[in-house]
């Protein structure tokens, strides 16, 4: 089962941030997640990589993850270190690829909340983040029922089998 | 209850007595498709599951096209871990080179979409088979492997949008318009987790490959399907092409009136109930064009001639069918494209392929100065045949114009119909074709 407490320090991006963004077509020769990793978000911003530390959370806007299917997309943020994503809202099959694989993420607009390199500890259960740099409470939704039974099981693929 | 054409087709695949938008549901799907890029990681997961049966070898479709034929090594193994998997599953919808086209175009060319049909792949452009009056939609690889596992997928009903295109539409002015024209009004999350439904009397007279071009790009809108209900055009489609002798891939079906009538009922109640409802006349509407970074920065075509090109491609599951291909080759005929710009033509399947040749449109784009291309991805998502290098700008019949979608970050793309893409390769920049023919 998914660790439910998570605890990274922010870095934002904007709007509409697209799964070319985030890994290239041309590093889809590959299902591993470490390698995709070392690509991950280099169109847009070539340096990010190099200062994230595992644990931390991404803090967008809307649409995070828009555009093709890959599932690499949040694989690679799972292989550099992501441990949650934070955005208005998700692009559908986005949002489908990071419950299926367990990248935990909350639909919560706090993009000019929080400043980049702020501490935030997420409680994934009760949709609670908590600004430890500025001593501030973000709450949104708990994950509906059907999507932490998924989530609860590891994985769709999981999931499914305790289902037979 | 009413429902939208898109609750309807979800609720026939479940066994439930109703549906309602937002709910969660698990349906059988009637086939589910995945690619060189997104079923290697599918068939892993497959595998990790320990099942070694797929659940019905009829239902599943792998094609290698993005980076088919092989570009470089790791494309090789990629594209074989395909071919294995097909062989050992004994999967029949397998398309190896020389049979492969883009899969949006390969697989309503091979009668594997039906109206009415449920459809899941493993890539976003599953629902350019809306416009057979399907649900299809774009999933991830771990979705494809479940369906590999037990033939489901779980659903959040999405609650549907309508968008009604009324008057005439103007010579050079097409589904890509229309649709480029729609996300440039709504927006790239204009339509996120909704159904769009293209209606009005200027999606009845439009033919399939138009309507093809349009449910393609309805997820440039964020929509999880862009569905237009069957009508007597869908239904010659489909007639077309299982009257035809290469289509052994799917069991041998005669189609009868009862089809027909039972496709062309298929519709949206008079009563359902919509998210929102544009009603919009089209009359006046310009061939469009999307600027870089984002296919809802659009523009009408006639205010971008300052916009200088090094490269035009022609092709692509939007646009790179027969109907586009002949819409391009009448602007080119007798022409030469601008000394020192690429033009890159890319039949979208080896059927169309072998059309063009017959039709001659092959000669009209090589002697114009273009090159014709086996069907591939290829350049749309930057993969390979026509990377764009830092400084270089492309007019694209493609989907997608992100930064760096086609090779370096510090290239451009922009978007545009078949027609604008082959006047603006004659002139170097970006041209209404009505300026050439």
């Amino acid at each position: 089962m998914q660790n439910m407490i998570i605890k990274g320090k922010v870095h934002k991006f904007g709007d509409d941030i697209n799964t070319d963004d985030i890994i290239a077509a041309k590093y889809l020769v590959t299902n591993d997640a470490k390698e995709l990793g070392s690509h991950c978000m280099e169109n847009i911003a070539p340096d990010f990589i190099k200062s994230v530390s595992p644990g931390d959370i991404i803090v967008a806007g809307k649409n995070f993850g828009c555009g093709s299917s890959r599932e690499h997309a949040p694989l690679a943020l799972k292989g550099c270190g992501i441990s949650a994503v934070v955005a208005k809202n998700f692009a559908g099959i986005f949002f489908r690829n990071a419950i299926n694989i367990g990248l935990p993420f909350l639909e919560l607009d706090i993009l000019n909340e929080v400043s980049e390199g702020d501490l935030l500890e997420i409680d994934l259960t009760i949709g609670k983040i908590n600004n430890l740099t500025k001593n501030k409470f973000y709450q949104t939704q708990a994950f509906p029922v059907f999507l932490q039974e998924i989530v609860k099981d590891g994985g769709l693929i999981n999931y499914v089998k305790n289902k037979k | 209850m009413p429902y939208t054409i898109a609750e309807k087709i979800l609720l026939n695949h479940t066994d439930k007595k109703d549906i309602l938008p937002g709910e969660f549901i698990e349906a059988k799907v009637d086939l589910a498709l995945g690619n060189d890029i997104t079923a290697p990681l599918a068939i892993e997961e497959f595998r990790k599951s320990g099942v070694k049966k797929v659940f019905d070898n009829t239902k599943i479709v792998l094609v290698p096209d993005h980076f088919a034929p092989a570009k470089d090594l790791r494309s090789a193994n990629q594209c074989k871990i395909l071919a294995d998997f097909a062989g050992e599953q004994k999967i029949k919808n397998y398309f190896e080179i020389g049979c492969m086209g883009i899969e949006h175009a390969l697989l309503p060319e091979k009668g594997l979409v039906l109206p009415g049909n449920l459809v899941i792949g493993a890539d976003s452009h599953t629902c350019t088979y809306g416009a057979l009056g399907s649900y299809a939609s774009g999933v991830g690889s771990t979705d494809l492997a479940r369906a590999f596992i037990d033939g489901k997928c779980w659903f959040k009903v999405p609650a549907t949008i309508k968008f009604i295109y009324k008057g005439k539409l103007k010579k050079w002015v097409g589904g890509k318009d229309l649709i480029l024209y729609t996300i440039g009004n709504i927006g790239v999350d204009g339509a996120l987790y909704k159904v769009m439904e293209f209606s009005g009397p200027v999606i009845r007279k439009l033919g399939m490959d138009d309507r093809f071009s349009m449910s393609n790009m309805a997820i440039e809108a964020g929509g999880r399907a862009g569905i237009i209900e069957p009508d007597e055009i869908t239904f010659d489609y489909v007639k077309g092409v299982y009257s035809q002798q290469s289509i052994d891939h799917r069991k041998k079906k005669k189609l009868s009136t009862v089809d027909r009538l039972r496709w062309t009922a298929l519709k949206s109640d008079k009563d359902a109930s919509y998210e929102k409802i544009y009603d919009w006349d089209v009359s006046d509407l310009e061939p469009q064009v999307a600027c870089p970074h984002l296919p809802s920065n659009v523009k009408p075509a006639s205010e971008l001639s300052a916009i200088k090109l090094d490269q035009v491609v022609i092709g692509s599951c939007t646009n790179g069918r027969i109907s586009d291909l002949r819409l391009a080759a009448k602007i080119l005929k007798g022409k030469k494209i601008k000394p020192g710009l690429r033009l890159i033509v890319i039949p979208a399947t080896q059927k169309i392929y072998l059309e063009a040749v017959k039709e001659g449109l092959t000669e009209i784009f090589v002697k114009a100065g273009g090159v014709f291309s086996t069907p591939t991805c290829g350049p749309c998502l930057g993969g390979h045949m026509g990377i764009l290098t830092e400084g270089e700008r492309c007019l694209a019949t493609t989907n997608r114009n992100f930064v760096g979608r086609m090779g370096s970050p510090k290239s451009e793309v922009y978007l545009s119909n078949p027609a604008v893409a082959a006047a603006s390769a004659i002139t170097g920049k970006i041209t209404h074709p009505g300026e050439i023919a």
